[in-house]
């Protein structure tokens, strides 16, 4: 594991390995531009309209006698017909009343049932047999040349630099298309070079990561980045650090062991890393809001625990009653100890207090900040809350 | 490009010069689906003037708007800005969208938002410098926000957002400003903060048009009023254009009586 990642094991493991980290930052970073405009979807219709032309590619390289597996030649063809489902799906969005979702369902299945017959007849020639074609699917690393490994990485860094070339205009786009516009932005285009890029990647990734699974390493990343920040530029970067960590790793650990799949490996890999994020992450992840929820409900069943006392109510709930028993404020028999009846005392003075605070014009626009929660004291100064109570006292505070 | 040909009733082609005229549109005619929504309009924006579009729900102002500004592609008629095209006067112009039509979920922070104004002289890649920073806090100050500039945009409430979006168009330094129901939902504080900007602006010579829906403050807040309909019905000096009999038309029934007093 140890010589895995420190890139010691043979000169293919070294090759995959970083043909899949350049991946993988590149794929990271494109997607998260596209998760962000919500677009995410769109990449599985190009992904899977890629597979006619990469057949049809082979067959016209092998027609012309030259090796079928030239792997620019592959790529050439599966982007064309990338081109053409992306095309298409933006026809049918355009021209009838079918939304996109329906639109990419109905290309991504027609290329790909397009892709696999054409992939069954490669099987029955002569030359197509070894071809394994089939590798594109799923990706397959056993057999990279070096040469692949070269034009992967160099593929990667063009596609990345074009994302940090276009950023803000694509952020401002995702964000405000209007506002772009206005500004003299053509979104039309911008969207459009988006598109150009998630494409790219996916020709990139066939190799590696294969066709299906490409879809993955653009989307994962970008989703696991989003728990982690509210700033979109960030997104970005940690979903490029994402995709990388899930390229180097998902290819070292395929490495470890005979027969593991690459690809599947590093779509494990970043799912690992969205779902500590998904757990672990500050403010959006599930463990923190789940503890916030709780956090507010004690607070909520303590104060209403509170203002019963105040009001010589008995109190039902077990969970009021926990809360109010552990902190010494009642005592096992229901009856309020002293501490709980001047806590019980200054609950009810705060409701009050808020109550005035809606009669009195100055201060009544602060009413909105009043949720049964808030101390009176957060939010005026003393002088005011000395205001309210001399409101009070001729009512009698209770 | 300082004139616009018009045919007039008996078809011959006159010319019009434009450019003492922030906007102007001429024969304007906009549709979604089969049938126009806005159709055929002319308006002529005067310089250093706030002018409120009014109509009912559905009569097109907020598209008008967005064919002025280029968003929808008109089905007919021409936009000018000062004359000329509106590519050519793009820097000059800033845009209030409609607070409704933004994802508030989205990673972005007030700062970034106020920085968006700036794209037009930062470009791709010029890098953000103080001063960039200064003049995007200096703007978030005159709207009253520069406390927030950290927060998330969705933790902002109505207003706060909508005071955002004039901080963004401020950052420009343009000299048209176009805003889309901008005191829809928000509450008292940010209203008088934004009519008191908005008056700053047009103090300063800048001219500021506004999709607007409540007939109540049309007669404090702006110097013009342009009535729609679907079709134009009527435009000019509040005095002059913001009538009753001007409303029943574009209204349709009783709307607007009593709304004001001085046609009484």
């Amino acid at each position: 594991m140890f010589e895995a990642l420190t890139l010691q094991l043979g000169y293919n493991a070294v090759l995959v390995t970083l043909g899949s980290t350049a991946l993988g930052v590149a794929a990271g970073a494109v997607g998260a531009f596209l998760y962000l405009r919500k677009r995410a979807l769109v990449s599985d219709a190009i992904s899977h309209a890629t597979l006619p032309g990469l057949a049809l590619a082979f067959l016209v390289m092998v027609g012309f006698g030259g090796d079928g597996r030239f792997l620019p030649g592959l790529m050439l063809g599966s982007a064309l017909s990338a081109w053409a489902g992306l095309y298409a799906v933006s026809w049918i969005t355009r021209k009838t009343r079918l939304p996109e979702d329906a639109a990419i369902g109905a290309v991504l299945s027609v290329f790909f049932g397009f892709g696999i017959v054409l992939l069954t007849v490669i099987q029955t020639m002569q030359s197509g047999r070894q071809a394994g074609l089939e590798g594109f699917l799923l990706g397959s690393t056993a057999g990279m040349l070096r040469s692949d490994a070269l034009v992967i990485a160099a593929g990667g860094a063009i596609v990345l630099g074009a994302t940090i070339l276009l950023r803000r205009p694509m952020l401002m786009t995702a964000f405000d298309e209007g506002y772009a516009q206005v500004q003299g932005l053509n979104t039309a285009r911008i969207d459009m070079a988006l598109m150009v890029l998630v494409l790219a990647v996916t020709v990139v990734g066939l190799k590696i990561v294969g066709l299906i699974l490409i879809v993955a390493m653009l989307i994962i990343p970008a989703v696991a980045a989003r728990f982690w920040t509210e700033n979109a530029s960030r997104v970005a970067q940690l979903a490029a650090l994402f995709g990388g960590m899930s390229g180097y790793i998902g290819a070292a650990l395929s490495a470890t062991a005979p027969d593991l799949p690459t690809g599947p490996i590093i779509v494990l890999v970043s799912f690992t890393l969205f779902a500590l994020s998904l757990l672990l992450a500050p403010s959006r992840g599930v463990l923190a809001s789940a503890l916030r929820h709780r956090q507010l409900q004690h607070e909520v069943h303590l104060r209403q625990g509170l203002l019963a006392l105040a009001h010589g109510q008995p109190v039902y709930e077990s969970l009021t009653q926990r809360m109010l028993r552990s902190r010494g404020l009642m005592r096992a028999d229901g009856v309020p100890t002293d501490k709980g009846r001047n806590a019980a005392a200054q609950a009810l003075l705060d409701e009050n207090r808020w109550q005035a605070l809606r009669r009195i014009e100055t201060l009544s626009s602060l009413a909105v900040r009043d949720d049964g929660l808030t101390r009176i004291g957060d939010v005026l100064t003393p002088d005011q809350v000395k205001l309210l109570d001399a409101r009070l006292s001729p009512q009698g505070a209770a | 490009m300082t004139a616009v040909e018009l045919a007039t009733d008996n078809g011959q082609m006159v010319s019009e010069n434009l450019t003492g005229s922030p906007l102007a549109l001429r024969g304007v005619t906009v549709s979604y689906g089969s049938e126009p929504v806005v159709f055929s309009v002319d308006m002529t924006i005067e310089a250093g003037t706030m002018t409120a579009i009014i109509g009912p729900n559905g009569a097109g102002k907020s598209t008008l708007l967005k064919a002025a500004l280029g968003i929808i592609k008109p089905l007919a008629g021409r936009v000018t800005t000062w004359g000329g095209s509106l590519d050519s006067q793009r820097a000059r112009i800033a845009y209030v969208p409609q607070r409704a039509s933004i994802d508030w979920d989205f990673p972005t922070q007030v700062r970034d938002v106020v920085m968006m104004g700036l794209f037009r002289e930062l470009g791709l890649l010029r890098r953000v410098r103080a001063k960039h920073h200064a003049k995007v806090m200096e703007c978030l100050t005159r709207v009253g926000m520069q406390d927030f500039a950290d927060r998330q945009i969705g933790q902002l409430s109505g207003g706060q957002q909508q005071r955002v979006f004039l901080a963004r168009a401020l950052a420009q330094e343009a000299d048209l400003y176009l805003l889309d129901e901008p005191f829809a939902g928000v509450d008292a504080a940010t209203e008088a903060a934004i009519i008191t900007v908005l008056k700053e602006l047009r103090n300063e010579g800048k001219t500021v048009v506004a999709v607007h829906h409540d007939l109540s403050t049309v007669e404090d807040y702006f110097d013009r009023v342009f009535l729609i309909n679907r079709r134009r019905m009527g435009e000019g000096s509040v005095e002059a254009a913001f009538t009753q009999d001007a409303l029943h038309a574009t209204y349709g029934g009783r709307l607007g009586d009593g709304l004001i007093a001085r046609a009484g």
